[in-house]
């Protein structure tokens, strides 16, 4: 160290995880998916939303895990939660009777109305890659009253055709999405690690709405594949406050604890 | 093989028309697979991410099983185990992969370059599989679920049909009924009469055995006695077929009160996974060649402990 300040004392990864976070209402029902949507709810449950209603799809109704889960099946989201019940309740009784507020997802890919692809890269018949597959991920876009989607902002995620539709978002934009017939609302907010997309009230085609500090237009452009439209006024991402990237870090030290123990 | 309910006898009876739904009998997990596991069947090892039916996967590649379609909703480590050792025709499930680590190779080996031999799959959405286990369970020919409208899996996925609500007029989506020839599951504890209790996280396998033709289950251990334990459940033993005592038998997952899981394990498996040969040499020396699950985990605690 040559005793100068540090002018980035945090990472786009946690920048990312900070401006999903506080997308989570306090109070909020939200259905949680492993790895970075886990990390940003329980990131919003430690700050200012310590009443929003964590639900796993392995059936923990309200989990209050103290280190993030190795996977959905971890012990420590039934630990002390305030429910536990069987995958076919979760998915049936709870989120397609239209109790969940908001999901939280992440994608391999995804187009310009926020349809998602988690299924296949190349033809479904002969893929180039194989991706795990729709999981929860359909009828979480299908029936949460709104759905926040956080995935890096890269031009091979960012694509202009999907290889394959996992999870609908907007369909092709318009009203297309209200054909389906589905009560959720669909895709509010695309955070990235670059900024923040939000979709046009009309078009539904989603627009950079927000930058995080250091990011510029022409970044997020170059890592979007279709020609991503900017609004008139772009915002700036409030940094991470020192309250939020102490609570992110504890609880990233803790998980990497319990992962030594564990092992 | 019979994935579908596509006659009218329900399971149950079935079951006891070839004379094996009697109350649950404990034998070794060798003689359960001879028993039930038939080459050609459908099979489900059902976990969601908890109490995974390890042993029971390994037992399954050392009795060479054949053109098995095996069912999982999230088809792991044990699943790309059986699928890179040539056990299965097909795969049915909804996420395949090295859970909080990656990708599963032996699986994607399968599906992109067809090795060791071609896999058809068939996949679906994590609320189409609980709800075709549902149906299954309930002898009914499909469920219906709001989902899969407008994307692409109805077009890959024949068991997804569109259905129009008698009442309504709705249009809905309709999913084939699940019914295994065989389930397994992993359980914390059997009681002395047959009865087998889970707790912590129970996922779909109280469906998963309901509505199989033949259920066995491995257990931590036997008890003269279960205490009362909040979400847990019990599966009555007339429900159960086989009853095989394998401690520590979802390792490397979780067994909820007995052990966490080792997470060292799957992201090893990553290395050993990648590669075919290294693949093969490793199911040879820890699998292949040991006669037990037991015996397996000491053959990889002795290799580790030589490192």
């Amino acid at each position: 160290m040559t005793g100068t300040v540090e002018k980035d004392p945090y990472t786009t990864d946690e920048m990312m995880t900070v401006a999903a976070s506080r997308e989570l209402r306090d109070g909020a029902v939200c259905f949680v998916g492993i790895g970075l949507p886990s990390e940003a709810a329980n990131l919003a449950r430690a700050t200012h939303a310590p009443d929003c209603f964590l639900v796993y799809e392995s059936g923990t109704l309200g989990a209050k895990p103290d280190v993030l889960p190795l996977s959905i099946g971890d012990g420590v989201l039934a630990e002390h939660a305030d429910s536990v019940v069987s995958v076919p309740e979760v998915f049936n009784y709870w989120l397609q009777a239209g109790r969940v507020d908001v999901g939280f997802l992440g994608a391999a890919q995804i187009d310009r109305f926020g349809n998602i692809n988690t299924t296949v890269v190349g033809p479904y018949g002969d893929p180039k890659v194989r991706l795990p597959g729709a999981g929860g991920a359909p009828e979480i876009a299908a029936s949460a009253k709104e759905v926040i989607v956080m995935l890096r902002h890269t031009s091979r995620a960012f694509v202009e055709d999907l290889a394959f539709v996992t999870s609908v978002g907007y369909r092709h934009g318009g009203g297309s999405r209200q054909e389906l017939g589905y009560s959720g609302g669909g895709p509010a907010v695309i955070i990235t690690d670059l900024g923040v997309l939000r979709p046009d009230p009309e078009t539904k085609e989603f627009v950079l709405t927000a930058l995080h500090p250091g990011a510029t237009v022409e970044e997020a452009r170059e890592a979007t594949g279709w020609d991503l439209k900017v609004a008139g006024e772009v915002d700036s991402t409030e940094p991470p406050l020192d309250e939020e990237l102490r609570v992110l870090r504890k609880l990233r030290a803790r998980t990497e604890r319990a992962r030594g123990t564990r092992a | 093989m019979d994935i579908g309910q596509d006659e009218s006898q329900s399971i149950v009876s079935r079951s006891q028309d070839s004379g094996v739904r009697k109350a649950g009998k404990i034998m070794s997990l060798r003689e359960a697979v001879a028993e039930f596991v038939r080459d050609g069947d459908s099979v489900a090892l059902e976990g969601f991410t908890h109490l995974i039916p390890s042993a029971a996967g390994h037992e399954i590649i050392r009795q060479e099983k054949k053109d098995l379609t095996l069912i999982r909703m999230t088809p792991d480590l044990i699943y790309d185990a059986m699928i890179g050792m040539g056990c299965a025709r097909k795969l049915i499930f909804s996420w395949g992969g090295n859970p909080g680590v990656g990708s599963l190779h032996r699986f994607r080996d399968a599906i992109e370059n067809g090795w060791p031999e071609p896999l058809e799959i068939e996949e679906h959405s994590h609320a189409g599989m609980a709800n075709r286990y549902v149906a299954g369970a309930s002898n009914l020919p499909f469920a219906v679920l709001r989902g899969y409208v407008g994307t692409d899996l109805p077009e890959v996925t024949s068991t997804i049909k569109p259905i129009t609500c008698p009442f309504t007029g709705e249009e809905l989506m309709a999913v084939l009924a699940l019914n295994p020839d065989v389930t397994i599951i992993h359980a914390q504890q059997a009681d002395r009469r047959g009865n087998v209790a889970l707790w912590g996280i129970t996922g779909i396998q109280k469906e998963a055995a309901l509505s199989a033709k033949k259920v066995i289950v491995t257990v931590e251990e036997v008890v003269e006695k279960f205490e009362a334990r909040p979400f847990g459940i019990v599966l009555p033993s007339v429900a159960v077929n086989a009853i095989s005592i394998e401690p520590r038998g979802a390792f490397p997952s979780y067994a909820d009160g007995y052990y966490d899981r080792d997470n060292s394990f799957y992201e090893a498996w990553d290395p050993i996974s990648r590669d075919r040969d290294e693949f093969r040499g490793w199911m040879e020396r820890h699998i292949l060649g040991v006669d037990s699950f037991a015996d397996h985990l000491r053959s990889i605690d002795t290799e580790e402990a030589a490192r």
